[in-house]
């Protein structure tokens, strides 16, 4: 059978460049760059090519990447480190409604401690209006963390008209860009962004590590105590193979972003306006202020785990924003927060495309995906009744 | 995550539709996920179910429950088939993961509100 993963939301396969990189760490360059000896002298100079391939990425300088565990961690990192650093100035936070669990739980947890949250709305598309931002900001306002790019829905936000605003009332603005970086280009000193969160995974690097970006002069709070490593903002022993692996690939990522992009765009519009031939078929997120690579749609009448679980019979990896899937029951916040109805957030599917994808991919989905579609709404009662009026 | 049992009544529902000229109709919509199910039933002699057929906008679970259900109800007498819990079904399907359990209530309270409904019916029909 023929396999088609169309999941690179979720993570994506590790490029052999990049594995081929990272194996001699897993070797014969075992030291600890702690150590002042040569095996770990070796291994402290691949960490800090690695740190410079990050830093040249994204339009920083070194010192400014601070490796983590990946996204969740440089999330956590950036908002309990900046709010705490911070507490004298103010109190006040603000963030989105359809952030990443990683930014959203974390302001949840600082309301525990004191902080208070404005989780700014967004409109249909998920998208946040500066305007919006701009009247939630107060005398208290120290930290904003807003994405870059929408995991779900793909939604990117208006990112550079937010941080003027930060930077007129010097607010620290934190964006996740896991979901950006090789997609979209990303440059902090264009976004103008103070800090920014990556993980390898989701540009073809190895999983359980990442990085965050802290602008010169910010303060941060380390979370985790420790030994002096990361300038003691992030202690514990380099993931060294992992973090050689995270700079092979933002290298390869970043190489040639909108030859990428061109590729994912072509193939998304393909198997979007294919599958929107179903019939009552919706694309969920912006139009065109989108990630190149999503295609997130609902299908009315059909539940997101039956349509996910008859692709995959079919070899086709996709994900939804089905709460039936997830084991909670609660359908996506994104898609509520955007105002869908649980019935229509149910039957939501993201397909996200990788540098892997091809034409044929999306020629076999759109070949199996209208017959699933047929069968699942054919004993659907909702259907029917959809159907008289 | 399922087990080969709910897949195969997944893949192949079985008794899926609308009974023509039905004597019950039972529609239950779970409140904590917004999944729906429509069953329905025929009674001859004896108070026996002789055709049931289910549509269900629901996960994976709730389709084979339905379906699983409609097989075991079939044949059986609405005493019996009003014995029967959300218990039975999921043990007849090998088991259901904890969070899908209410799935499986779907189709035995459906099947529950058909048979009142004939019930009902017959009631009045009799008065
Ligand atoms: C937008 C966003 N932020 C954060 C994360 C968490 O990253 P990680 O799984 O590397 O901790 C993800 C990955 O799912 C993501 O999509
Ligand atoms: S019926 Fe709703 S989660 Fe199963």
């Amino acid at each position: 059978m023929r396999k088609v993963y169309m999941d690179n939301g979720a993570t994506t396969q590790v490029d052999e460049q990049v594995l081929e990189a990272m194996l001699p760490f897993y070797r014969e360059l075992f030291g600890n760059p702690s150590s002042l000896h040569s095996f770990g002298r070796e291994v402290k100079k691949a960490l800090e090519e690695a740190r410079e391939k990050a830093a040249l990425a994204i339009n920083a300088r070194p010192e400014e990447i601070y490796f983590t565990s990946g996204g969740t961690e440089a999330d956590n990192l950036a908002v309990q480190g900046v709010a705490r650093a911070l507490k004298k100035k103010g109190n006040h936070i603000i963030t989105s409604a359809v952030e990443h669990h990683a930014v959203l739980d974390v302001c949840k947890a600082m309301e525990e401690e004191g902080f208070k949250v404005t989780f700014l709305p967004v409109d249909e598309y998920g998208m946040v209006s500066p305007e919006a931002f701009r009247e939630a900001v107060t005398e208290e306002t120290i930290l904003a963390s807003i994405m870059l790019a929408n995991n779900e829905v793909g939604t990117l936000q208006p990112i550079e008209e937010i941080s003027a605003i930060t930077r007129e009332k010097g607010i620290v603005l934190h964006t996740d860009a896991v979901q950006a970086i090789g997609n979209i280009p990303v440059d902090v000193g264009q976004l103008g962004v103070d800090l920014l969160s990556l993980a390898a995974h989701k540009f073809n690097g190895p999983k359980g590590v990442g990085a965050l970006y802290v602008r010169r002069g910010t303060q941060v709070n380390k979370v985790t105590y420790g030994g002096g490593q990361e300038k003691k903002v992030r202690p514990g022993t380099e993931n060294i193979p992992g973090i050689v692996g995270l700079g092979k690939a933002i290298e390869l990522a970043t190489a040639d972003v909108p030859g990428k992009a061109a590729h994912l765009t072509f193939l998304r519009d393909k198997l979007i306006q294919g599958l929107m031939k179903i019939g009552d078929v919706k694309l969920n997120g912006h139009p065109e202020k989108r990630l190149p690579g999503n295609a997130n749609l609902s299908f009315a009448f059909v539940e997101g785990e039956s349509l996910l679980l008859s692709l995959d019979m079919k070899g086709v990896a996709a994900s939804s924003g089905s709460a039936c899937t997830s084991g909670s029951l609660e359908p996506s916040h994104v898609l509520l927060a955007m105002g869908m109805p649980h019935e229509t957030a149910h039957g939501s599917l993201r397909f996200s495309l990788g540098k892997y994808n091809t034409e044929e991919d999306v020629d076999y989905v759109l070949e199996v995906l209208p017959e699933i579609v047929e069968r699942l709404r054919s004993m659907s009662p909702v259907a029917r009744r959809g159907k008289q009026g | 995550m399922y087990s080969e049992k709910v897949m195969d009544h997944f893949k192949n529902p079985r008794n899926v539709g609308e009974v023509k000229d039905y004597h019950g109709k039972g529609e239950m919509g779970s409140t904590r996920c917004g999944d729906t199910m429509v069953l329905t039933i025929k009674v001859g002699e004896g108070e026996v179910i002789e055709d049931v057929k289910f549509q269900t906008f629901g996960c994976a679970a709730a389709i084979a429950s339905s379906s699983m259900m409609t097989e075991m109800v079939l044949g059986k007498t609405i005493q019996e088939a009003l014995a029967m819990t959300n218990n039975h079904v999921a043990e007849a399907l090998g088991g259901l993961p904890a969070p899908k359990m209410h799935c499986s209530n779907l189709a035995a309270d459906a099947l529950h509100k058909a048979i009142e409904d004939y019930l009902k019916r017959k009631e009045a029909a009799a008065s």
